[in-house]
């Protein structure tokens, strides 16, 4: 098993993509890459959940509508908080993604796949609101403690940006 | 119980509990909006790691104790904390400035626990370590900016460097709990990476034409519990619910 493998019961992935990150409801935790494994041992559901950030004040929240969905669909569970391997931003499926940018919340880009080596690590994020390109960081810290805050400078708003975390 | 191990883990997870209290003491007071968001999700990373720390603590002391307990209901001379990160809020050129003579210090001390042969200090490590990479980049260019920006500014920021320098002898003495579990390959020795600390200090300095004062006297304390009277005021605020309400539950 490599370390960013999950182990995922099928019959339990319908069930855990109805729970969502409380502050960004349009994603599923599926979609997020928190949930590391998912197995059923004698009928009872054991899930194992990985926090985004340390702090992350959602994860109580979380695993508490883990354990409601479960218990709807018939199982019994326990949630088990781990932080090895460390959740990364490229753990986001392509659909989620897709999700946050519907959202308002720009995607985390990759620091190699753009021009940050020309431009000393300033990402180009798009505005998320009329595609400018044409944006800057107003801070490093945003909202919550996944998001940065940046403005654009063709249509003057403000915009959350999900930081890259490798 | 390893009285050891246990006290090895409270003496890195108190400095994120008090600097964590410090900048959470910002929240509402800001010197702008962006900043006071900043200040308080730094804080919010710190008492994140804080909770896996002492939930880890927990379990290695007597049945029943939580990680609560461990937070609050300590007396002063139980936290093992520096004495840089409980050193009060002033303008905020030294609220930069103690963050960032802290937050190098904490990448080099995580990138090396990160290797230690216990486990879960070694997730914990590697978890932090994406977080206070972060904070390092915050504090790292606000010094920049703050030094390499108006005279004022420059003038602010250097006598926050002045004053806090005293403090960042102790960061590299090795406590009893240290060499035990550094013989164990739990821990780290934080004597190492003195050398690495000053350059990478002093590189992003120079950088904001600021100094390292000459200072030739250094104080220490908070490793043993002697803390400076800064303490004891800023744990009557963390405590306050807990002796007010004592055994309270959220």
């Amino acid at each position: 098993m490599t370390a960013t493998e999950q182990h995922i019961e099928k019959e339990l992935v319908p069930i855990l993509e109805q729970v969502s990150d409380p502050e960004i409801p349009v994603l599923s935790i599926m979609d997020m890459g928190v949930v590391r494994s998912a197995i059923i041992e004698n009928n009872e559901a054991k899930i194992q959940i990985t926090p985004t950030y340390s702090g992350c004040p959602a994860m109580d929240v979380i695993g508490d509508d883990i354990k409601k969905a479960l218990l709807d669909a018939g199982y019994q569970s326990q949630v088990e908080l781990i932080l090895s391997p460390a959740w990364t931003t490229d753990w986001i499926t392509p659909r989620g993604r897709k999700a946050l940018e519907d959202y308002g919340i720009a995607a985390p880009l990759d620091p190699i796949s753009d021009k940050a080596v020309l431009l000393e690590d300033q990402r180009i994020v798009k505005c998320t609101i009329c595609g400018s390109q044409n944006t800057k960081l107003v801070s490093q810290f945003g909202s919550t403690a996944c998001k940065a805050l940046f403005k654009c400078d063709d249509c003057q708003e403000p915009f959350d940006y999900f930081k890259c975390l490798k | 119980m390893n009285t050891n191990l246990y006290n090895y883990i409270l003496g890195i997870a108190d400095n994120s509990l008090i600097l964590g209290q410090r900048l959470g003491e910002l929240c509402g007071h800001g010197p702008s909006l962006e900043i006071d968001i900043a200040c308080t999700n730094i804080s919010l990373d710190l008492f994140g790691q804080t909770r896996s720390y002492y939930q880890y603590a927990a379990k290695i002391k007597e049945e029943g104790t939580t990680e609560d307990d461990i937070a609050f209901l300590r007396r002063e001379r139980e936290y093992m904390n520096l004495l840089l990160v409980e050193q009060p809020n002033r303008d905020f050129g030294h609220i930069m400035a103690r963050q960032f003579l802290f937050d190098v210090y904490h990448l080099l001390l995580l990138q090396e626990l990160e290797k230690s042969r216990d486990m879960t200090l070694a997730a914990i490590a590697k978890k932090s370590i994406k977080e206070v990479s972060y904070h390092l980049r915050f504090s790292s260019d606000w010094i920049k900016r703050l030094g390499d920006g108006i005279e004022e500014s420059h003038q602010r920021v250097q006598t926050a460097i002045d004053s806090l320098w005293t403090y960042t002898d102790e960061l590299f003495h090795q406590t009893e709990a240290d060499k035990v579990m550094i013989e164990e390959g739990i821990g780290v020795d934080v004597t190492k990476f003195k050398d690495d600390y000053l350059k990478r200090v002093t590189a992003i300095l120079e950088e904001a034409t600021l100094k390292i004062p000459e200072t030739k006297w250094f104080q220490k304390g908070g490793k043993q519990g002697i803390h400076t009277e800064h303490l004891g005021y800023l744990l009557s605020d963390l405590q306050y619910m807990q002796r007010t309400y004592p055994n309270m539950e959220w």
